[in-house]
Parts: structure tokens; sequence; C-alpha cells
């Protein structure tokens, strides 16, 4: 039976699809994934900052219309499915990239869908952060910039990278969605041969190819975030 | 000098004000060393930061060597902040760097050259005794060693007044008193001023020269610590003082016994029953009203209430007898009608 299937038509073609597709796939799954994230990573590390720092009592206090606002618009982002958000933003992938469709033109969807979810794991990273030890820096005379950069976002490091892993694997699931618009990818190929073209062994294959890819990002996170976590003994 | 006059804070929370001090005034003196001692909710953190503004006083003034701290600007008490350091009950270190760049840290804020303050972090780790723990993180480090970093970290702006807020209340007897010694050490060499805020009798007992009682908001009594204890007149002073109602005893002793306080700060006691002793020695029984005491390798901590009779003579003659020992101090208590 297992011999029949390694031997059936439908699986020497997807081999041979394996053979000549996927690694340009992988490239391009793991090439969006990565700019992504590092967009939305600029985007939302200083909102996620703003939105711990900026609040009443915070070590930068910002009027409160501005923070409500920002609450809402981060929220609004993060309320709309990613396949509607993608053809919203149509029209400004289109001024930014020159086309809406295609692999490169699927990162403007995926950084504006990432942004304010990090934005919110920043948030909460930072949040943890012991209330004294900011008060410790404001005893010795630390400007509000300086709590940010030199205790608040330092002692949240290993928080940080954890947070960095969510958001990468997530993502990572929305690049394949991203397949729907022409974006490149494993998700492009799960969709063009397994949805359109009843070619199930190849769409596996790639659904499997991608379970392995959240599987390596998410252990090398973790192992980074223990790595770099002084607070752990017995190292 | 410290000056705070007429200092009062209120808060405003759902439940509505809560007046945390109310019309504060205390003097402190350049190289003392001043407690401010009170039961948890008294104020007394409240009152430390105030001196430094991390509060905001809701009146009055605090006043230090005549700069007036609630006038400066916003860089202005930056500035300020780095002659009046701080440690705390929670040692508040930086968990992700490690011993030298903890103590680096103020320096970096003040933007000294990495190797210049580098070079101050180490000499700053001999203070402590803890040179070898340069490249030690925080979790790697007992309650002691990490609030003797936080200690460095304190000094290395070359403060002139070190605030110290709970500083040993998390921290076992004997660690106590190696931190005590080290504050004690930094006040006299240094010539820092230091303010120690406590809930603890024997910290106050055991470095303080001047104190202030804190209850409800209120200074109840403040003076050099000697004073205050041998001849407390609040009630919150005497709570203090005598502890779980062996003032009853004060109130109702004996005709013609009199009361004598004797506080251990880790005298070594193995072997030397002091108060027998005395008996035998000087001829002087006591009457042990109330003991509260810990041994510790071999040390004695806390404190006791000793009733005396034989008039002036004796109590004079038992005075001198225990403070002989070191680690010991005793004084007289007389009642006050208040």
């Amino acid at each position: 039976m297992l011999n029949n299937l390694f031997s059936s038509p439908d699986f020497v073609e997807a081999m041979e699809i394996l053979r000549e597709e996927f690694p340009l796939a992988i490239w391009e799954t793991l090439y969006v994934t990565v700019v992504a994230t590092a967009l939305a990573i600029v985007l939302g590390l200083p909102l996620g900052v703003l939105l711990v720092a900026g609040e009443k009592g915070g070590v930068l206090p910002l009027p409160s219309w501005l923070m409500k606002t920002l609450g809402v618009v981060i929220n609004l982002l993060r309320s709309v499915p990613f396949l509607i958000l993608m053809m919203v933003v149509f029209p400004l992938t289109r001024l930014i990239v020159g086309t809406a469709v295609g692999t490169v033109a699927s990162i403007v969807p995926l950084t504006i869908a990432a942004f304010p979810f990090i934005a919110r794991l920043v948030e909460s990273s930072l949040r943890e952060v012991n209330p004294n030890i900011i008060e410790m820096a404001q005893s010795m005379g630390a400007k509000p910039f300086q709590i940010i950069t030199k205790v608040m976002i330092p002692e949240s490091v290993p928080s940080l990278i954890s947070g960095a892993t969510i958001a990468i694997t997530t993502i990572l699931g929305y690049t394949a969605m991203s397949g729907m618009i022409g974006g490149g990818g494993l998700g492009k190929i799960a969709i063009n041969y397994g949805y359109y073209r009843y070619k199930y062994i190849v769409m596996i294959m790639a659904v499997i190819l991608l379970i392995l890819l959240v599987q390596v990002f998410q252990s090398v996170g973790t192992r980074l975030s223990q790595k770099l976590d002084k607070r752990l003994k017995n190292k | 000098m410290i000056e705070i006059k007429n200092l009062s804070k209120t808060f405003e929370t759902a439940d509505g004000k809560v007046e945390a001090l109310k019309n504060i005034s205390l003097t402190i003196k350049d190289g003392d060393i001043f407690g401010i001692i009170g039961m948890s909710g008294a104020g007394k953190s409240t009152l430390v930061r105030c001196i430094n503004m991390l509060e905001r006083p809701t009146s009055g003034t605090v006043n230090i060597n005549g700069v007036d701290m609630g006038s400066l600007s916003e860089s202005g008490l930056r500035a300020a902040r780095r002659e009046i350091t701080m440690i705390f009950q929670g040692f508040n270190l930086l968990m992700q760097k490690n011993c030298l760049r903890n103590i680096m840290f103020p320096l970096e804020l003040e933007g000294v050259p990495k190797k210049e303050a580098e070079k101050r972090a180490r000499e700053l780790l001999k203070v402590v005794d803890l040179a070898d723990k340069e490249k030690a993180y925080p979790a790697q480090l007992s309650g002691g060693q990490q609030q003797r970093i936080a200690i460095a970290r304190a000094l290395a702006t070359n403060p002139k007044v070190l605030l110290c807020d709970e500083a040993t209340s998390a921290l076992d007897p004997t660690t106590t008193n190696s931190i005590l010694s080290l504050i004690r050490k930094i006040n006299e060499e240094l010539g820092i001023t230091v303010i120690i805020i406590t809930h603890q009798m024997s910290v106050v007992e055991s470095v303080c020269r001047h104190v202030a009682i804190i209850d409800g908001g209120i200074i109840a009594e403040q003076g050099a610590v000697g004073e205050v204890f041998s001849r407390p007149k609040s009630a919150a002073a005497r709570r203090l003082v005598f502890p779980e109602g062996s003032e009853d005893y004060i109130v109702s002793h004996r005709e013609g016994e009199r009361c004598i306080r004797v506080a251990f700060d880790g005298a070594d006691t193995t072997g030397t029953p002091v108060i027998a002793k005395m008996a035998v020695e000087e001829g002087i029984e006591a009457n042990i009203v109330y003991a509260s005491t810990r041994s510790l390798d071999g040390r004695t901590y806390g404190s006791m209430l000793l009733g005396v009779s034989g008039g002036d003579d004796a109590v004079k003659r038992a005075v001198a007898y225990l403070t002989k020992t070191s680690d010991i101090s005793a004084e007289e208590v007389t009642e006050d009608a208040e």
C-alpha cells in the first residue's frame, strides 16, 4: 500500500514539483517573512514603547486623547481580517511598490497587519519591567529617553525576543495567505497546486514545510531568549 | 543640611483624599545618620520620596544645602538627584546587566566616558568588598551582596546624601548588621549624610545618631536616639520602646523598682550570661520584664527591659556594667507623665 503510494504517478509528479519549485518557494517565504517582520518591528517597537511610556504615570506622559487614538487605531488594524486588509491596502501597496500583486508587493499588507500586533507584544513585554527599577533610574536623575533605552528595553530583552518569535511565526502563517494575491512562497504553491489543481500531495508537502519552518523559528527564538536572560541562575 | 518645612502630601484616590503626610518639619545636619522609624503605612516611604521629589509634596518645602528642591526645573532636579542617591528594600538592580555595568549605570546616565566609569566602578567594588563579583549578574548574588552592589551604585556619583528606604528589611540579622556597618563606614569615611527609613528598632539603635518617629503621617517625636528611646514621650514612641504590653509593667511596677532598657546589637554572649553575671559580680538583682532577643552565630540581637531595685546607685552601676560589654547599650527608661 505504502509502496503503491510512493510509486504512484501522483507522488512522482509531486516529487518533481518539489524539486523544481520548492527551493524558490522556501526562499520567497523566508524572504517575505523576515523583511515584513523587520519592517513591522521598525514600526511596532517605537509604537509599543509609546503605549507604555506615554500613559498617565508613565515615564513620558502624552495627552490622553493621543493615547486613546493610538489604542483605537491599533485595535482597528488588528481586528480587520488579513484577507480583507490585503485588498484594502492595494492602493498603498501600488504607491510604494508600483504594483499590488506579487511577492514583493505582499510585504506591504504583511507589515501593516503585523506592526500593530508587534506594538501590543512590545507593550506587554515592557509592562513586565519592575516599576521599582524605573523608580531607581528616576531617583538617579535619568531622563525619560534614557529610562526607555537604558532600562525598559534592555531589561525586557528576553521577553522581547519571545515576542519577536511569536510575531515571526504568525507572519509566516500570513505569508501563506498572501499567495492569494500572487505573493510567492509555500502558500502560493499550496493554493495553486492543491486548491486549484487538486494535487493534494503537493499541498500537504507545502504545509509540512511551513510547519517545519515554524518549529525552527520557535526553537531558535526560545533558546535565544533563554540564553540572553541573565535572571536565570546556574547556567 | 536638609530642612523639611511644613511638608504635607495628600493623595487623591478613588475613595477620596488620603493625607499621607501632615505638616512635617525636620532638620537633618550634614554628616548625620538620621533614622525615620514608623510602622507600615505611617508615611515614611512617602516622606523619603518627597526629599528627592520622586513625590511632589502637596505643600511645604524641602531645602537641601540651601536649594529649594521644589523650585528646581526638571533638568535641575535631575542634576540634584545625583547628589542625593537612594538604595531600596528590593535592591532594584538591573537584572540583565552584570555588577560592573550596574555600578556604571548612574555614570552612563551622566555621559561619563566608558573607561573612566569602569575605573570608578572597580574602585567602588573594592569599597563594598565585592571586587571578585565584577562579572557576576545580580541573580547570582545573595541579598546582602546585591545590596552592596546597590550601595556601590549609589556612591558612583559622589553623592552628599544617601537615602536608605528599608534597605535592610529583606535581609537576615547578620547580613543586616554587615550592611549597617558598611553604611556607617561610608558615613564616617566619606562624610555622606545618611537618612535611614525603617520599621526596625534595632536598625536605628545600631547606626543612627538622631531619630524621628513617624506615626499616622506626623512626626510623633524626634531627637537624639538615646534620648528618644530612654524617655519616650509620645504614644508611638512608647509602642516601639515597650512592645507587647510591657508598658503596663512600667506603670504598675513594684515599689522602688526602676526600669532599664538593654539593646543587644550582635553582642557576643556565648558563655556569658550577662544578666546573671551582673547579679553575681555587682550584686544587682534584675527582674526581666520583657525580652525579645535572638541568637545568631553566637551573637545576640534584640532588646530587654529589666526591673532593678536599689535606687539611683544600683541603676547607675547596672547601666555601667551592661554597657561595658561591647555591642550592648543600656539606659534607664522613665515614664513620662504626658
